[in-house]
């Protein structure tokens, strides 16, 4: 209502330029959104800002000694087939999760990574949550970092999305909580000490100070989930695929972060 | 404890839409039977009268229960005239004034399943097992806490006057 007082004053009082003007600016200011980023402390974000501080930097480094490093049956390395990363890989991070033809469904950066290793590397796929794959991911992430979520763009990504959001705000666990009661309905209040935050995934994976180390979304989604007491989703599942592209596609046209540095 | 809802809507089978419907119309307002027992407490226009356990609630336990933040869980969520506990939340109403706003029979209803007060609220039922999704294999069919536990949370908000 009030931007539509605003729109109508402007038309009485000014030119069609001027509420042209306005409508730009409102429309610019109408996004709510927040990184975590905006409410860490001066000293975090100067962590996380500082490749020499971020403790994630020794992820990434390890990361960039995998990208070439010849690896399984076919003695082949990232670099042979992709090149350098700072240019093949700009911007990839950022669209993930993405519509995989061939399996119908999306998939993640991580289970790319290793469908790689698997099919044109023929070596063993890395654990989940392994050194090896947040290196890898990290790497990669890092490549795209200043770039814009574009997560969601594919319209074959719809119904997946919809499962997704399905999923965040479906009440679950003893506690009986979705993670839209905390992270919709009530961001930026505190949970005991914690600030709520929004919930937008934009510098994964990340440095969590109370982990001591990188994590993924997913490991960050479990945490979540046992806050709830809920019972938690098996890795790699549908559900944890649909819950990260919703909240991915719903961070859409924020900057990546990664690697990010979180309390 | 397993709660039995009176609205029908909530209930999925007939004969408890069918029994909800003579509590429904025999009590004033909302009546909801709580525990498959035969001396289940019922919640009766949001609150239960009769006590769960034989043993008075103590409010010194109660106010223990409260302030540990793996038991009573409350601070997460709520402010409490607890000086000595810091950081607490504010998602929901301060506990300050508790026992003014609300009688010992309606702070026990809220205690045990607020969501029969307020279908959408976000206070995890504390003596509830019923209507919950995903619960985790280690807490599956436990409530928050116990009836005694539940008695001494009641009996320390009845004196946040």
């Amino acid at each position: 209502m009030r931007s539509i007082d605003i729109v109508l004053r402007c038309v009485s009082t000014s030119g069609f330029v001027l509420m042209l003007v306005l409508l730009d600016s409102l429309s610019a200011t109408t996004d709510t959104r927040r990184s975590t980023y905006d409410d860490m402390s001066r000293d975090i974000r100067a962590m996380q800002d500082d490749d020499m501080a971020n403790p994630a930097s020794l992820w990434v480094n390890d990361g960039a000694a995998l990208w070439s490093q010849p690896a399984g049956a076919a003695q082949m390395s990232c670099a042979d087939c992709h090149g350098d990363a700072a240019t093949s890989m700009k911007g990839v991070a950022a669209r993930y999760p993405v519509f995989d033809a061939a399996r119908g469904k999306p998939v993640g950066l991580e289970a790319r990574i290793n469908h790689c290793r698997k099919t044109r590397q023929q070596a063993p796929a890395f654990a989940p949550e392994s050194r090896d794959l947040l290196a890898l991911t990290a790497f990669v992430g890092r490549q795209s970092r200043g770039l814009p979520i574009t997560t969601g763009d594919d319209p074959r990504l719809a119904p997946f999305v919809e499962a997704g959001r399905m999923i965040f705000e479906r009440r679950q666990g003893q506690l009986n909580l979705s993670c839209a009661i905390c992270h919709d309905h009530n961001a930026g209040k505190r949970l005991a000490s914690a600030l709520i935050p929004q919930a937008h995934p934009t510098g994964y994976p990340i440095y969590r100070l109370e982990w001591q180390s990188l994590g993924s979304l997913a490991r960050r989604l479990r945490n979540c989930m046992a806050g709830m007491r809920a019972a938690p989703y098996a890795t790699g599942s549908d559900e944890i695929v649909a819950l990260e592209l919703f909240l991915m596609a719903r961070a859409r046209g924020m900057a990546t972060e990664t690697p990010a540095v979180r309390p | 404890m397993r709660v039995q809802r009176s609205n029908p809507a909530l209930s999925s089978r007939p004969l408890d839409c069918f029994v909800a419907s003579l509590l429904a119309m025999t009590a004033i307002g909302v009546a909801v039977t709580l525990g498959v027992a035969d001396d289940a407490p019922t919640i009766a226009n949001g609150a239960i009268t009769t006590p769960l356990t034989a043993t008075p609630g103590d409010p010194v336990r109660g106010r223990k229960i409260v302030a540990n933040r793996q038991v009573g869980l409350c601070l997460l969520c709520h402010t409490a005239p607890i000086a000595e506990e810091r950081f607490q939340g504010d998602l929901a109403p301060d506990l300050a004034g508790a026992g003014a706003r609300w009688s010992e029979a309606e702070l026990r209803a809220r205690v045990v399943d607020a969501r029969i007060s307020n279908p959408s609220t976000i206070m995890p039922p504390y003596g509830a097992t019923g209507d919950l999704t995903r619960v985790a294999a280690a807490f599956h069919g436990k409530q928050l806490l116990s009836p005694q536990e539940i008695e001494d949370v009641v009996a320390y908000l009845v004196t946040l006057k």
